[in-house]
């Protein structure tokens, strides 16, 4: 204890206040840089070359203008999901459940579209869809709030709940006889009709506009109305909210509907654009996914799209990556998962300042608001 | 005198502010020494390097002429030096004798009817009165205190630090804590006392340490000082300590009170039976240990926590209202809110996040018409009040978390007050501001007074309370223990009426 020597701690982690923007790219870049060399690492090993998987992967999301097409196919749902959950992230209210509300809105779409067949003009039949699926996909993420604004239950576990239940009903009517194909009786969804497929515009379903509109809604509705602020004042305190006389229940219940709504719409557009069918993938952990884009791109539009994209291109390049290569599909997760990981572990250093003994003559420049200080 | 402990050159940054730079720190032997230092002066900070909580940066501390590395409250406590932080660290399910065993090494531990006796022998050594087999739980804040006290002395403690210790105290419990600290220094320990009320570093200390914005500033002999210079070191400019109170002759009813009660936060009684008048043109304090029902009273006058029995009346020019149990969406449309500054300012008054512009609108964005917020009104607003209370502060557009404590309060009570109600309830609206904001908000308040708004407010500093208010009324136990003219009253009759619990042994 009474050594003469003084010895220092060999890290500290010090809150930061204040982070430019400039800053906190540059971290992320980094933590690119430093994700692709562990996963080159990892390619080694394997006996592969590490800038061929990458050219490999890049061709996969960009080489031909149909694989940029599927890329950006791959985005909408990611965009859309993203962000409805980040409606409820902002007020705190941590929404799980984007996979069953997902899969409620293909459900709702492709009954629409099997009850009205070609009887009505295909507007109509789509703009009924599209309205089957968010009113159904919002009443059922409304359930978990109405649940936890009159007895209090925890929302994650629910949410969560939820989407197994929604995933089983699935199973459910891929068994029942009318949902089947007529001509066989394959445990499957029969295909939609033509007639209830979404149109293209720039040969991608029109769902990347819609989702582009979503986005250009979100912004005003989190900016510029009374609502936004609401989920404001909410996702700040809810002391604050209850001195405003902001009826929280309320808030909860309606912001749940919307962003379930949103999760619904994904849903339609997976259905009647992308997959032209009703199965338990269609929403393929788009919802889990979506949870990380919300969060990486700290709710913000912008980022979402950013986000949501980048994702979307990993994926198709670790798709091409199984064909070329015969990488196994697992190895390609293992692959996405690192990059993402270092992704997010790089917020860490976004919000605090790691500043090692080693280099202790360098003055820190971060401000610390709180007076913490948390050390290893 | 045997100098015991001694810091040289502690320093200790967070981030880019030193909040302690350089300080040097003697503490003789039987000596009672007050740091005495407004909030952020960096007296904690220094005390939980010297506790072990916090590791400098650089500088050394001497135990006994010894240098020492304190890396833990463990190798303080091995040390002799205890720590009374203002947070007690007792496990609330258990009782004091259960408490001590937990603190001690298994060296120290003999067993349970050892550390009785040893409880019972440090009560009578020192002149404290405990019972060593009550629940924490079921203690008052000055038996919890008086047990953290105990078990410093029980581990060893041959240096005791307090870290504002009288915070929580009535002045009763205070004299008698400062009876026991005056006997330990007879018994030759060396004690610490954090504070920031003068009064109290005239009372009881040998000598009095002055910090200011992490540095040191001098060393007084309490006995050579008086009250206007250690306010002076203390803040680093002449400070008038004058609380106007202006009298408004218009005196008439706005608001009255008849037997309300209603429930806290965790269904227990927050409030029973409670009845008051409140006029126009004064100042009503509260005063009373905290957590006696000021914040149910506030809050159930605000119309924001339910009352379960009785009546509020409010008599506005326009007419009378009866406004119990209406609730604030009501209160907006029929203009009958108050201002309402709580004490829990980010986390309830504010959106601590946000701006100032979104902050002036909170309780008023739903007046206009219409889905989308107007931010112009109060965008200008926040700019009026920048100029009108001289906040500090980078822009509209920044957040008010970014913000000092006096800042914060400032644009907290400038909101409400520009909001122009009849009443205004303000509670702790000084905690943790600095003399000068304080004395600002105090004329603030005067102003407000003199407008003919009626204000209830909940403080702490009784001197305070019987310098600025008409009248006071004391609770004690979530009832109203006595209404008294502030002019008049002593400072030992409110500490009385503090702890008055009818019929409840403490």
């Amino acid at each position: 204890m009474e050594n003469k020597k003084e010895k220092q701690r060999f890290a500290r982690i010090i809150k930061r206040p204040y982070i430019s923007d400039a800053h906190s790219l540059i971290i992320r870049v980094i933590a690119f840089v430093f994700s692709f060399i562990v996963v080159s690492i990892l390619l080694l090993c394997m006996h592969f070359n590490p800038f061929n998987v990458f050219a490999v992967m890049l061709k996969g999301a960009f080489g031909k203008e149909f694989l940029i097409r599927e890329t950006v196919k791959g985005t909408i749902p990611l965009v859309i999901t993203a962000t409805g959950l980040s409606l409820a992230f902002r007020m705190k209210f941590w929404n799980i459940g984007g996979e069953g509300q997902i899969l409620i809105g293909g459900i709702a779409a492709t009954a629409v579209s099997f009850i009205f067949g070609r009887s009505i003009p295909q507007w109509v039949l789509l703009s009924l869809m599209a309205a089957a699926s968010i009113i159904m996909a919002g009443l059922y993420g409304m359930i978990p709030a109405v649940f936890k604004a009159k007895f209090k239950t925890n929302e994650t576990l629910l949410t969560l709940m939820f989407n197994y239940i929604a995933t089983q009903l699935i199973v459910m009517l891929q068994n029942t006889r009318s949902w089947q194909d007529a001509a066989n009786n394959f445990p499957k969804v029969r295909m939609l009709d033509f007639y209830s497929r979404l149109p293209r515009v720039f040969g991608v379903h029109i769902g990347w506009i819609i989702a582009l509109v979503m986005l250009v809604l979100y912004y005003f509705y989190i900016q510029k109305t009374k609502h936004g602020y609401e989920i404001k004042v909410i996702g700040d305190s809810m002391e604050t909210a209850r001195y405003a006389g902001i009826n929280a229940s309320k808030v909860m219940i309606r912001t749940m509907f919307l962003s379930a709504a949103l999760c619904g719409l994904a849903g339609f557009l997976q259905v009647a654009g992308a997959d032209g069918t009703l199965s338990e993938s269609t929403a393929g952990g788009v919802g889990f996914t979506a949870i990380m884009v919300a969060w990486m791109a700290d709710m913000k539009p912008v980022r979402i799209l950013i986000m949501s994209a980048f994702i979307a291109i990993l994926n198709r390049g670790a798709g091409n990556l199984q064909t070329v290569y015969l990488i196994p599909s697992s190895f390609a997760n293992i692959m996405i998962g690192i990059i993402l990981l270092f992704m997010l572990g790089c917020e860490f250093f976004i919000k605090y300042k790691v500043s090692f003994s080693f280099m202790s003559g360098r003055k820190s420049s971060a401000i610390n608001d709180k007076g913490g200080r948390y050390d290893y | 005198m045997e100098v015991v402990l001694e810091t040289k050159n502690l320093c200790k940054s967070f981030g880019a502010v030193m909040v302690n730079d350089k300080i040097n720190l003697t503490l003789h032997r039987g000596e009672i020494m007050a740091v005495l230092g407004e909030n952020g002066s960096g007296k904690t900070t220094l005390i939980n390097m010297i506790g072990g909580i916090y590791y400098p940066d650089s500088g050394s501390i001497y135990y006994e002429n010894k240098r020492v590395e304190i890396r833990s409250p463990k190798d303080a406590d091995r040390l002799g030096i205890g720590v009374v932080h203002q947070h007690f660290k007792l496990v609330s399910s258990m009782d004091a004798v259960e408490n001590i065993e937990i603190a001690l090494s298994d060296k120290e531990y003999k067993n349970k009817a050892d550390i009785r006796k040893r409880i019972t022998d440090v009560a009578k050594k020192y002149g404290f009165t405990v019972n060593p087999d009550k629940k924490i739980c079921d203690m008052s804040v000055s038996e919890k205190q008086t047990v953290e006290i105990i078990k410093a002395i029980i581990k060893g403690a041959e240096i005791l630090i307090l870290d504002e210790p009288t915070a929580v105290l009535t002045p009763q419990e205070s004299s008698s804590l400062f009876n026991v600290i005056r006997s330990m220094k007879k018994d030759g320990k060396s004690i610490i006392i954090i504070t920031h009320k003068l009064q109290e570093v005239l009372d009881i200390s040998d000598n009095v340490y002055i910090m200011r914005k992490g540095r040191y500033i001098d060393t007084l002999k309490t006995s050579e000082t008086d009250e206007n210079e250690l306010a002076c070191k203390m803040v680093g400019k002449t400070v008038t300590l004058q609380i106007a109170r202006t009298s408004y002759e218009k005196k008439k009813t706005v608001l009255s009170v008849h037997n309300i009660s209603c429930l806290s936060d965790d269904k227990t009684v927050g409030l029973s039976d409670v009845s008051f008048d409140l006029k126009s043109g004064e100042i009503l304090g509260i005063a009373g240990i905290s957590g006696s029902g000021q914040k149910e009273l506030c809050e159930c006058i605000d119309g924001i926590r339910e009352v379960t029995s009785g009546k509020i009346k409010y008599y506005a020019e326009e007419g009378n209202f009866d406004i119990t149990n209406k609730k604030p969406e009501w209160r907006r449309k029929n203009k009958t809110g108050f201002g309402f500054v709580p004490e829990d300012r980010l986390g309830m008054g504010l959106i601590a996040s946000s701006d100032m512009v979104d902050n002036m609108v909170l309780k008023s964005y739903k007046d206009e018409a219409g889905a989308f917020l107007h931010r112009k009104k109060a965008a200008d607003i926040a700019k009026y009040l920048i100029k009108k209370l001289d906040i500090a502060t980078p822009g509209i557009h920044t957040p008010v978390r970014m913000l000092s404590g006096g800042n914060v309060q400032k644009v907290l009570l400038g909101r409400e007050i520009e909001a122009g109600r009849d009443v205004l309830i303000v509670s702790y609206p000084v905690r943790g501001l600095d003399i000068n904001s304080s004395y600002m908000i105090y004329n603030l308040l005067d102003e407000e007074r003199k407008r003919g708004t009626a204000i209830i407010f909940v403080g702490e500093d009784l001197d305070v309370l019987m310098a600025l208010s008409d009248r006071i009324m004391v609770m004690a136990d979530h009832r109203i223990a006595g209404i008294t003219d502030a002019r008049t009253v002593t400072k030992d009759y409110l500490g009385s009426l503090m702890t008055d619990t009818k019929g409840q042994v403490i």
